[in-house]
């Protein structure tokens, strides 16, 4: 495991750099963990001043030292963001798999299901959820909700490929040496539908948190915890580009887009690595 | 050149490098050997005995991370038209392919595109080379169909619409539509039933006989290469361990190898036990010192394990690479019996 | 005499088309054979692509359930078989495929399959008991646990996975092997290791063979008995030397014509009978019956 770590970051310069940036936005978020200052408490301190040596990254209109605000912020939202992703491959696999090998009224039900989960708008949803809910809304409800309709399409993606295994001889073999389904799915054609997986992970976790963002930025999620949306609400709430607060925007929005690019990277490089076609090429196959 | 093919010291490997783990798979490793005009060659070998990667360079079909780091492989096609394709630019190819160098694959279906017309997909293929279109160019298709006993309706079906017989005369029809001097076969009837096998076969000998053209044969089935070739190569571990005339190489062998080659098939009428090779070929990323057949062969000595065996002549249009040849007796049959 | 396995009027029709212009295939029709549980036998079944011997066999295995007529092992229907019958039909009749190469997953390692019939199959629960039963069977074929654990697919040859995937069909002890096209895909120098290990599982195993093949020089040299088939018929059965050095069908010729010798090395005798071709291709829409002869063959007459 560890040999495939080093040889990854030794090879291929996009996980490499990939993994330094994505490094770096956790890390600052764990730093959260070590905080001295509770982020739902405001007018702390000397409010709007730019990023200076006592204040890395400035203080906004609120009294809050920006720097701890925006860990709090990153550790929220990142973990939000790896909850949707988790719930919903675990959903998309269990349904596609089961949907491609076993085929028959199992496979109907559940694309009819999937189907009626592709047409429902979710913003309405996630709206009327913040609506019923107002403060008591916390973010793992809102993640459970995310991931419900963050599998339908790659569900469809890995019964197709799931259809494709149904066929081959090895799971005939598997079949006649007395492998049950639940093995055959999980040990047989699991490894075949992972790149999907990991690709369609990173994506559904750019999804999840843009999408969070913008509910927020809205002011449709609880304004109290700190995450990158609330963040960029509150910094709309006190005009902050035109008060001149600059660094309240631009600096989460800088460190956003490094979490994305390297989420980006990783996810690329280490889709051609689990890809079979390449692991059989490197095994000489 | 009176030879339409000249190789010379052919070494072509497979140089891969993936997150450091770095492998050189010698498919073809310094190959001599020259085909007439007229004449029909067989290769026989096993699955990864490189003979594929060796067809590959001849088909000038050379991609990374298969590259040619020795040797060439010359054809002469006759009016001052030479290439060595090893190292020849991309125009000098494309001038040859399909009008003086084709060639018939295995596995028809993944020739003939599925979504094209018959057709059109000889438009695609031979029309330029021929350098004709329209009535012309399609007269002349009629006709070649016509050698292949195939009704001009054929044009206007999909590949699916036909046979696998079928379809694998239409690819056979595709490769000799321009007439080429050089075709190479690669495994054409591998897949295909009895019947229609030696359909295909009767089928390819005759064209060969009618155009002139030479014919390398590939494929791992001696009993094919009995009724259609006229000399007969066989590859091991990517060298060339024995060339002959088709009947000596059958009757009079002088490997080991082809010895258990030809003892090996079955015949019917014939219910004596017959001996099977035992292990398996070596890799081709580290082959056994010395000869690379001594790990299987019944006469090694301590001398294979450690010299190279030179392809020697040792009769007329017979050569092979063994340091035991006057040693090698048939193994099964008639001849075993006169022999031993 | 009891009975292995009886194959009664066995037929199979696949419906294909809409429900305005419905068309029927005969894939197989009205088969009949038995295969006897006193003796050991090799039954061969010949036919080239589109002659049903593939939908017959899957109908064997059951895998798919025939049109009409029954297939009775141990005396036993099929079609009624309960969950544990199931269980035991299946470790009683074992299947080898055609391809070796994609008949295991590539990016798992070959001696899964094995392991996981030891434990499903003779209900082994430790390590230990299951690599016995493992190695047992590897040895059989000619082959070692030692030489197969750990390894993928792609580093054995065609030759040494389709051993692998008979040992595999070995292990829960089963009384009938149903091998289609076993060797086909495998290097012809490397076919009789295979095919001799047929006749051995025969000769020292007591294990029965259905072997399905279109290659006649192996049928020749292994079968006791063979049944020929043309288009979901049967044409021609009976002792496999005694068809198939003189056979009486027209098809049956046919077949017995294309095959390559390599008596007269060199010579290149590519010629068919075009009128056998043709008498070959008119019986194959003709129904007719079967009519037994004196030598212990029988064959189909219109």
């Amino acid at each position: 495991m560890f040999s495939v770590f080093r040889d990854l970051v030794r090879y291929n310069l996009e996980f490499a750099i990939g993994l330094v940036l994505l490094f770096a936005v956790v890390i600052f978020s764990c730093l959260s963990f070590f905080s001295p200052v509770d982020p739902s408490m405001v007018y702390r301190v000397v409010p709007d001043q730019p990023p200076n040596l006592d204040y890395w990254f400035g203080t906004n209109s609120r009294g809050q030292d920006m720097f701890w605000q925006l860990s709090f912020a990153f550790r929220n939202s990142l973990t939000f963001g790896v909850t949707v992703a988790i719930l919903s491959r675990i959903i998309s696999i269990v349904v596609g798999l089961a949907a491609g090998y076993l085929g028959g009224w199992v496979d109907r039900v559940l694309m009819f299901v999937n189907d009626i989960f592709v047409a429902i708008p979710i913003f309405p949803i996630l709206i009327l959820f913040y609506l019923v809910m107002k403060t008591g809304s916390n973010s793992f409800v809102l993640a459970i909700l995310m991931a419900c309709f963050g599998w339908p399409f790659d569900a469809r993606l890995i019964r197709s490929v799931a259809l494709g295994l149904r066929y081959r001889e090895f799971t005939r073999q598997a079949v006649f040496a007395g492998m049950s389904p639940l093995r055959i799915m999980w040990e047989e054609h699991l490894p075949y539908v992972m790149p999907i997986i990991f690709s369609t992970a990173m994506a559904n976790m750019i999804w999840a948190i843009g999408l969070e963002v913008t509910l927020a930025v809205l002011g449709f999620t609880n304004l109290n915890i700190p995450t990158i949306g609330t963040t960029l609400y509150w910094a709309n709430n006190h005009s902050a580009l035109v008060v001149g607060t600059w660094w309240w925007i631009v600096i989460p929005v800088a460190i956003v887009v490094i979490m994305f690019l390297g989420l980006f990277l990783l996810a690329v490089s280490l889709n051609e690595y689990i890809d079979p076609r390449s692991r059989l090429r490197r095994m000489g196959a | 050149m009176a030879n339409v093919l000249e190789v010379r010291n052919l070494k072509a490997y497979y140089l891969m490098n993936y997150f450091g783990v770095q492998r050189e798979v010698r498919a073809v490793d310094d190959i001599t050997m020259s085909i007439g005009r007229n004449e029909v060659y067989g290769i026989a070998g096993e699955s990864s005995s490189g003979k594929t990667s060796f067809i590959k360079v001849l088909a000038a079909a050379i991609r990374p991370p298969l590259r040619v780091v020795g040797g060439s492989a010359t054809y002469d096609f006759g009016g001052g038209i030479e290439v060595d394709v090893t190292a020849a630019r991309d125009e000098d190819i494309e001038a040859i392919r399909w009008r003086h160098l084709s060639y018939i694959m295995q596995g028809s279906m993944s020739v003939l595109n599925p979504l094209r017309r018959v057709g059109k997909i000889f438009e695609d293929f031979a029309s330029r080379p021929l350098g004709l279109s329209g009535p012309a160019f399609r007269q002349v298709v009629v006709d070649h169909l016509g050698r292949l006993k195939l009704p001009p309706s054929v044009l206007n079906a999909y590949p699916h619409e036909l046979s696998g017989g079928m379809r694998q005369r239409v690819t056979i029809g595709l490769a000799t539509v321009c007439k080429p001097q050089f075709i190479i076969a690669d495994e054409p009837t591998t897949a295909l039933d009895v019947v229609v096998q030696k359909d295909v076969l009767s089928l390819i000998k005759s064209l060969q006989v009618e155009m002139g053209s030479s014919i390398v044969f590939v494929t791992h089935d001696m009993s094919v290469h009995a009724n259609i070739a006229d000399r007969i190569g066989i590859i091991y571990a990517g060298r060339l361990v024995e060339e002959g005339p088709t009947r000596q190489m059958f009757t009079a062998p002088r490997h080991p190898y082809t010895a258990h080659l030809v003892a090996s098939l079955p015949r019917i009428g014939d219910m004596a036990r017959r001996p099977a090779l035992e292990g398996r070929p070596p890799s081709l990323a580290a082959p056994p010192q010395g000869c690379r057949f001594h790990p299987r062969c019944p006469l090694a000595v301590e001398k294979c394990k450690t010299e190279v065996p030179p392809l020697a002549t040792i009769g007329p249009g017979h050569r092979t690479a063994c340091w035991r040849a006057d040693d090698v007796r048939p193994l099964v049959g008639a001849e075993a019996a006169v022999h031993a | 005499m009891s009975m292995l396995l009886e194959v009664r009027d066995v037929s199979k029709v696949f419906h294909t088309g809409g429900l305005l212009a419905p068309q029927a295939v005969h894939a197989v029709s009205h088969v009949d054979f038995a295969i006897s549980a006193d003796k050991p036998e090799i039954f061969t079944i010949i036919g080239e692509s589109g002659s049903g011997k593939t939908t017959l066999a899957r109908m064997i295995l059951g895998l798919e359930q025939p049109s009409s007529g029954t297939i009775a092992f141990d005396g036993k229907s099929l079609a009624q078989a309960s969950g544990g019958e199931r269980l035991k039909f299946m470790a009683a009749v074992q299947p080898v495929f055609q391809n070796p190469f994609e008949a295991f997953n590539p990016l798992k390692k070959v001696d899964r399959y094995l392991e996981s019939t030891a434990r499903r199959f003779l209900g082994l629960k430790h390590k230990a008991a299951m690599a016995t039963a493992m190695d047992e069977a590897l040895q059989k074929v000619g082959l070692s646990l030692a030489e197969v654990q750990g390894r993928f697919s792609h580093e054995l040859s065609g030759g040494q996975l389709q051993r692998v995937a008979i040992a595999r069909a070995l292990i829960p002890n089963p009384r009938l092997l149903i091998a289609d096209e076993p060797v086909s895909m495998v290097d012809a120098s490397l076919r009789m290791a295979i095919v001799n290990l047929l006749r051995s599982l025969r000769d020292d195993f007591g294990v029965s063979v259905i072997y399905i093949t279109h290659d006649l020089a192996t049928a020749y040299y292994i079968s006791d008995r063979l049944i020929i088939m043309q288009k979901g018929k049967v044409v021609e059965t009976g002792p496999a030397r005694v068809v198939l050095d003189a056979p009486e069908h027209a098809y049956s010729r046919l077949l017995r014509s294309a095959v390559l010798d390599t008596a007269d090395a060199g010579d290149g005798n590519l010629r068919t009978d075009p009128e056998l071709a043709a008498l070959a291709a008119r019986v194959a829409s003709q129904t007719g019956r079967l009519e037994a002869r004196a030598d212990g063959r029988s064959v189909r007459v219109y």
